[in-house]
């Protein structure tokens, strides 16, 4: 599940004291260390040794991946030497050693990294308060598909082959730091300091050790800065994208809730034309028979024959409504028959070629219905033809609904005839609409939509 | 045509179908049975063989055309069976099947709104009773948007009065509605068949039988 930040958590500062005002406060309290690095009292502030507490708790991830690829990739430095030496591998048990190893590597290491990249994200919390949303166990097949994984993965390595390099050099020029600074004392025992150059007396360390001691906040910044790198990194490889497994659900659910909307609609048209329908209908006939009893000077002659044409006007009216929710002709009749009624009505002459057998799902019933009474319409309205055709036809598992015109073509979606909308209602059946309308014509819209449940 | 026409009814929503009974008793029609599904219409009408049968066109058992497949079904077995079917909405492919039933005479096509024009529909009845066929002139106006060639050839004032032909209304019904006198009507008709290659006939309901089932026809093929 993607976690929905709260707007604190967002905001970074909004969690750890109540927002008074925006302006001014993001420097005085920034959201992670990166931020918190241009602060003047930064050396004063928790920040250097939040991101020392980062880089100290990365040793021993870190030494352990570094272990665990030195054990598997030793071998292959030998390998590399007999190779370039002699032109051939080395031995075929050093070998097998090396790609077995590098198998059960990279087999496991989807699994492993799901673990890392877990106490990562919690870790990161160290320089950063900015959330980074955790993604649950997806079922290990699809640990294996998705990208996420990969990236994981990657940082896996960076880990444990980059970084303690970076440290080491770090590390380096710490103890340098150190000795310059210890110099002086040092420098009186019997063996001599080397820092450039040997130093033999304290007089000839003390300026050695002024300078060290001014490094030491550059130092401090230095721990700032490769905490800073190294935790943006991280937040990079370990933020999961939007993966397509995610979408294809999205899609899918998408496609569920047309669904169920549709079947409502259905419920609805039933309920008003088997319940309200009639009513009205027998309301509007005892209206009418009661005008034929009362007499043409009674005074409640007028009111009745207003309150009957009032209900003739609703009964029109709740039959176009019913009509505009879902067609009875397509209740009644089925798609290849609702079609052919809207072939009868329409003002050109319209051909119908059905070629569907068998249970179409409701909403491809009704896309479907609903493309041919557009694309016609559209037809009628801005192709100048003089007839169409319309064919309904299976393939595979989709229902292909085409409407073609002899007119003069020139359809565009973008000047609004219809198109847009037709796509979008092609869209939430999970169907895709093609368009082919060069101008002078002939006019083509071809509406694929999936049939499977 | 006896004094009192006996009818058997169909309609599933019982208020409207006492509504039903009760204009059509107002007006001396003799119901013989009023029921409320596709097989006991079947029944109803083989048992009590009326002058005239009114029905609903969605009825149980499926919802569907359940009633008019009942009204053609019927049709088939006795081929001058005087049957008027309502609908909710202008479906000319029911029209066509009621027209292609039995002889394609007295059979009557009608919006379920129609009932509200209380004597208009009584009339209605009775012209179907009595030999006619009556569409609902939402049809007959859906029928003639359709521009066919040789309807092309018609002028305005043709196609009005074949639309109030098609409607099952005679010579001098049309000519008090158009103002006109019924000689000139009758020339009108005249050129209506010439026009569109019919061969004339004195038969009001061949004609209109020839004319709407020349409009049913598919140009195409």
């Amino acid at each position: 599940m993607l976690g929905i930040p709260r707007k604190g958590d967002l905001d970074g500062w909004g969690g750890l004291r109540p927002a008074i005002s925006v302006c001014g406060m993001t420097s005085e309290h920034p959201s992670h260390l990166a931020a918190s690095l241009r602060r003047r009292d930064w050396l004063i502030s928790a920040w250097p040794w939040r991101a020392l507490a980062y880089l100290v708790s990365t040793v021993p991830i870190a030494s352990v991946l570094t272990v665990g690829l030195l054990v598997i990739g030793a071998p292959l430095l030998p390998v590399l030497s007999t190779l370039r030496r002699e032109g051939r591998p080395p031995s075929i048990a050093l070998m097998l050693f090396l790609i077995t190893g590098s198998v059960i590597l990279v087999g496991l290491a989807p699994i492993l990294s799901f673990v890392v990249a877990a106490v990562e994200r919690w870790r990161v919390r160290l320089v950063d308060n900015r959330p980074l949303p955790s993604s649950p166990w997806p079922g290990l097949a699809a640990r294996y598909r998705s990208a996420a994984t990969w990236r994981e993965v990657a940082y896996l390595f960076w880990l444990g082959g980059f970084v303690p390099v970076a440290y080491w050099v770090f590390l380096v020029l710490v103890l340098l730091d150190v000795g310059m600074v210890t110099s002086p004392w040092l420098a009186g025992d019997a063996e001599p300091v080397v820092i450039w150059r040997p130093i033999e007396s304290t007089g000839e360390a003390v300026p050695y050790a002024i300078v060290g001691v001014l490094l030491l906040p550059v130092l401090c910044y230095g721990v700032g800065l490769l905490a800073a790198g190294q935790a943006a990194i991280a937040r990079w490889a370990l933020t999961s994208p939007v993966d397509a497994a995610a979408l294809r659900e999205v899609a899918r659910s998408r496609t569920r809730l047309v669904g169920a909307y549709e079947a409502e609609r259905r419920r609805i048209e039933r309920d008003l034309h088997d319940g309200a329908q009639p009513r009205l209908t027998s309301l509007t006939l005892q209206l009418g028979l009661a005008r034929l009893d009362v007499p043409e000077d009674s005074p409640a002659a007028r009111p009745l024959a207003v309150a009957h044409d009032q209900a003739r006007g609703l009964m029109v009216m709740l039959r176009q409504l019913v009509h505009g929710i879902r067609p009875q002709s397509l209740t009644d009749l089925g798609l290849a028959g609702a079609v052919r009624e809207l072939a009868d009505a329409a003002p050109v002459a319209v051909t119908v070629h059905a070629d569907i057998d068998g249970e179409l799902p409701e909403i491809v019933e009704t896309t479907a219905y609903f493309v041919v009474s557009e694309a016609l319409s559209n037809v009628a309205r801005h192709a100048a033809a003089t007839r169409a055709e319309v064919r309904l036809s299976r393939v595979g598992g989709d229902l292909v609904v085409e409407v073609s015109d002899d007119g003069r073509g020139g359809a565009d979606p973008a000047r609004g005839t219809g198109l847009t909308g037709l796509a979008d209602r092609v869209a939430a059946a999970d169907g895709r609409l093609l368009l082919s309308s060069p101008p002078g014509g002939p006019t083509l819209v071809r509406v694929e939509l999936p049939c499977r449940r | 045509m006896s004094p009192l026409t006996r009818v058997v009814l169909a309609e599933d929503e019982v208020l409207l179908r006492e509504g039903l009974v009760a204009l059509l008793t107002r007006f001396d029609f003799t119901v013989c049975a009023a029921v409320g599904s596709a097989p006991e219409l079947l029944e109803a009408a083989r048992t009590h063989q009326p002058d005239l049968v009114l029905t609903d066109i969605r009825m149980p058992p499926l919802r569907r055309d359940d009633g008019l497949r009942a009204a053609v079904a019927l049709r088939a077995e006795r081929p001058g069976l005087p049957v008027v079917v309502l609908s909710q909405f202008v479906q000319t492919g029911y029209a066509a099947a009621l027209l292609d039933s039995g002889d394609g005479q007295r059979v009557g096509y009608l919006l379920k709104d129609r009932v509200a024009e209380v004597t208009e529909f009584v009339d209605t009845l009775r012209r179907v009773t009595g030999g006619g066929t009556a569409i609902d002139p939402d049809v007959v106006r859906q029928l003639l948007h359709r521009p066919r060639d040789p309807l092309a050839a018609l002028s305005a004032r043709e196609r009005e009065v074949l639309a109030l032909l098609a409607e099952g209304r005679s010579n001098a019904s049309i000519a008090a509605r158009l103002h006109v006198t019924e000689a000139a009507v009758g020339k009108h008709v005249g050129n209506i068949l010439l026009k569109l290659d019919l061969p004339p006939s004195d038969d009001t309901n061949r004609r209109v039988l020839a004319v709407l089932t020349y409009l049913r026809a598919d140009p195409v093929g």
